[in-house]
């Protein structure tokens, strides 16, 4: 009970305090600058000078959160990635000569091509099978929500749903009993070189299928019906109008899946972590960078990981949002 | 947004049932089993949260239904138990609770578990016999007095009944620091959830509505801003709470507010960005004829730019509560692991690394940190959507 209490406290004092800001400096205004009356028969309003500094005001706490918390970080990093281990000496490009030769960072670069193949690519086929199938049943929408559920689910609680289906002990995990049952002993897929990736992927299609599924479903019903009449009337079989007819017109919303998709997989974290950490041969890069902030404490290498991270991220984002701005005056 | 999320959840295009052509059965059968492999991880870990943990571990969740056997061992009770009646001398008791179990075979042997049926008498040699009933009862007999310290082993087979149980969810919150987990949470996601809301409304109306010098440089900067991956401001961010704490000592390096000034500035670009398009769309008349009557800038903002932005703000506010509650990056890095400030993800892979085979406490666990954004989903799910779609593009 008194730990509840604690918990209101704090949130109602941090919720509190940034709307005290806003009235309180807004109230402040209004009685620095106030209206002057009557002067020599005129009324003097003040307003002109007010609303002169009212948006400052408004826009005042994002400029500095966002000047704190994200312009200054970046550049930070930046400089920080010619830095040594505990940020103090300047090392020029050591730390970028040292991911050449790191097993760790190569390894990690290779599965997270890996990675970016794969899933995006079958979030996407699932998605878009999926969507294509309920629109024709009754149950669609009920199957529609099951497929989509795992999106609300944290990659932490996936992963822990996940290690009961690839568990080695056959009376937990679903996969090791199916194997185990046609007379195998039983295996830690996670260990399996090269494939136990592919298990840790499954994990992240399975949660990405659902997105991937909502957006292509929305586009195929704006594919217009004449067209499919049209298709089907010159004679094309269901599975030709499919790749002839709609795919072609729901191209511009698949882009849009994949990249979003590739973005969370270049950021793909809490999945290894909470799975291999890393292990055998499953490191990706932003674990790694992790890894290397938080157990190996090295500044420098860190920050040249997360650049990496951001350069491999920024292009993808930069069309997504070019996109999102046409679409927007479009509107 | 690109997609117009209306459409969700309208009630799909209808087929007749009738005349179904083996294309269309086979289209059923295939989505059939797609979604009855895409529920059955999170099913299957429903199902077994509520399962006894001794049964967990020995038998599938798949089989939570059905009768499971398994060998186990008892100890009789010693030469202090002994009674005599009618010139024997008897040990008594039982080896489980009665109606818990079921014995299927007994034996004295570690190797050979299954050598006598229940109810048989056992030769133990030089007269002693030892006889297990179903139930559990067991009944040593001896023509002469006991001499043994010891007890005998008893090996038994027993067939377990299905057994649902909540005692993985007490035991979790009574012991393993979860529900105080589950409260730290909601003291992130709240304010982590309502600041960025406020502040980036507050900003979208005045890039929208209001005249200041740099006003289009800035919202091009804070657009440019989404593209920075959280990972790059981690460090700097760590070190500068580092030292902030050192000069200033009512500042913790690990704190609420701390954690939802974080989480705050890296949702604050997507939610400016959004919010800046909605509200730059609403009528320019209401707000025109609004300014005209003498309101404020900050009267037409909170009297009338926040009602009708609600869609929007709601939207918004799903997809960042739903992101700070599955968020384990920032909660690792922003807060210690001390019980009061550890949230549920963080516990929950503490409890994956700890209590690995403690499957009962990962389970129950699991459900409960999932438990909340299941009851948005499936409660809003359309707003859910809706605010799932417009921060697919967050950067962090």
């Amino acid at each position: 009970m008194e730990r509840m209490l604690n918990a209101i406290v704090a949130i109602v004092f941090g919720v509190g305090l940034m709307l005290l800001y806003f009235y309180g400096s807004n109230w402040l205004l209004d009685r620095l600058l106030p209206d002057q009356g009557l002067v020599n028969g005129v009324f003097q309003s003040r307003e002109k000078q007010r609303e002169r500094i009212r948006p400052w005001l408004f826009v005042g706490p994002a400029l500095v959160i966002l000047g704190v918390y994200l312009v200054y970080p970046a550049v930070q990093t930046l400089f920080l990635s010619f830095f040594d281990s505990d940020g103090e000496a300047f090392v020029g490009l050591a730390n970028y000569e040292r991911a050449l030769g790191d097993s760790r960072f190569v390894e990690s670069i290779g599965n997270n091509i890996l990675w970016l193949i794969f899933v995006p690519t079958f979030s996407v086929i699932f998605g878009l099978v999926i969507a294509v199938l309920a629109d024709r049943v009754s149950w669609g929408n009920i199957a529609k929500s099951l497929i989509f559920m795992p999106m609300a689910i944290s990659f932490v609680g996936a992963s822990v749903i996940w290690k009961f289906v690839y568990a080695i002990n056959p009376d937990i995990g679903l996969l090791n009993a199916i194997y185990t049952g046609g007379g195998n002993e039983s295996i830690d897929v996670l260990q399996i070189p090269f494939w136990n990736s592919f298990f840790l992927m499954l994990i992240l299609v399975w949660i990405q299928t659902g997105f991937a599924m909502v957006l292509l479903s929305a586009a195929l019903r704006g594919v217009p019906e004449e067209t499919l009449e049209a298709a089907r009337i010159d004679g094309a079989n269901e599975v030709q109008t499919f790749f002839r007819i709609m795919v072609p017109q729901i191209m511009g919303t698949i882009f849009v899946v994949w990249t979003t998709i590739v973005i969370t997989v270049l950021k793909v974290f809490d999945i290894v972590l909470a799975m291999t950490n890393g292990n055998w041969n499953t490191q990706v890069m932003a674990n790694l960078m992790f890894d290397q902030m938080f157990r190996a404490f090295d500044t420098g290498y860190a920050s040249f990981l997360a650049l990496v991270i951001m350069v491999a991220v920024v292009p993808i984002m930069v069309v997504n949002i070019r996109r999102m701005n046409r679409e927007e005056a479009m509107r | 947004m690109s997609v117009r999320m209306e459409k969700v959840g309208d009630t799909s295009m209808q087929l007749p049932l009738v005349n179904m052509s083996p294309g269309a059965l086979l289209a059923r059968l295939a989505l059939l089993l797609i979604v009855v492999l895409w529920t059955i991880p999170t099913f299957g870990l429903f199902i077994s949260s509520f399962r006894d943990k001794d049964l967990l571990a020995v038998s599938g969740w798949w089989t939570a239904l059905s009768v499971t056997e398994r060998g186990e061992a008892a100890r009789t009770g010693t030469d202090e138990d002994q009674v005599e009646e009618n010139g024997a001398w008897f040990i008594r008791g039982e080896v489980f609770p009665a109606g818990e179990k079921e014995v299927q075979a007994f034996g004295i042997r570690s190797t050979e578990p299954e050598t006598w049926a229940p109810g048989e008498s056992a030769d133990l040699g030089d007269g002693m016999t030892l006889t297990v009933q179903a139930d559990g009862r067991y009944e040593l007999r001896s023509p002469v007095e006991f001499d043994m310290n010891r007890g005998r082993r008893i090996y038994f087979r027993a067939a377990v009944p299905p057994k649902f149980t909540l005692s993985n969810y007490e035991e979790i919150l009574d012991t393993e620091g979860v529900d105080q987990a589950f409260i730290n949470t909601f003291t992130v996601t709240i304010p982590a959830t309502i600041i960025p809301i406020a502040i980036a409304a507050f900003a979208a109306y005045a890039f929208s509505w209001t005249e200041f010098p740099g006003r289009q440089l800035l919202f091009a900067v804070v657009v440019g801003l989404l593209v920075v991956p959280l990972q790059m401001s981690l460090i700097p961010l760590l070190r500068m709470y580092n030292q902030v704490s050192h000069i200033l000592p009512f500042f913790e390096a690990k704190s609420y507010p701390g954690i939802w000034l974080a989480h705050a500035g890296f949702g604050l670009p997507l939610a400016i960005f959004l919010l800046r398009n909605y509200i730059a769309g609403l009528p320019k008349e209401i707000i025109e004829s609004a300014r005209i009557d003498g309101a404020s800038h900050f009267q037409t903002f909170t009297r009338l730019i926040l009602p009708l932005s609600m869609p929007a703000l709601a939207s918004f506010a799903i997809f960042q509560f739903l992101w700070v509650w599955n968020d384990l990056l920032v909660a690792l890095v922003f807060l210690s692991k001390d019980p009061d400030q550890i949230v549920m993800t963080s516990q929950l892979r503490e409890l994956l690394g700890s209590r690995g085979d403690n499957w009962e406490i990962l389970t129950s666990s699991a459900f409960v940190s999932i438990l909340v954004p299941l009851i948005v989903f499936f409660a809003l799910q359309r707003y859910f959507v809706r605010g799932l779609l417009a921060g697919s593009v967050k950067g962090g």
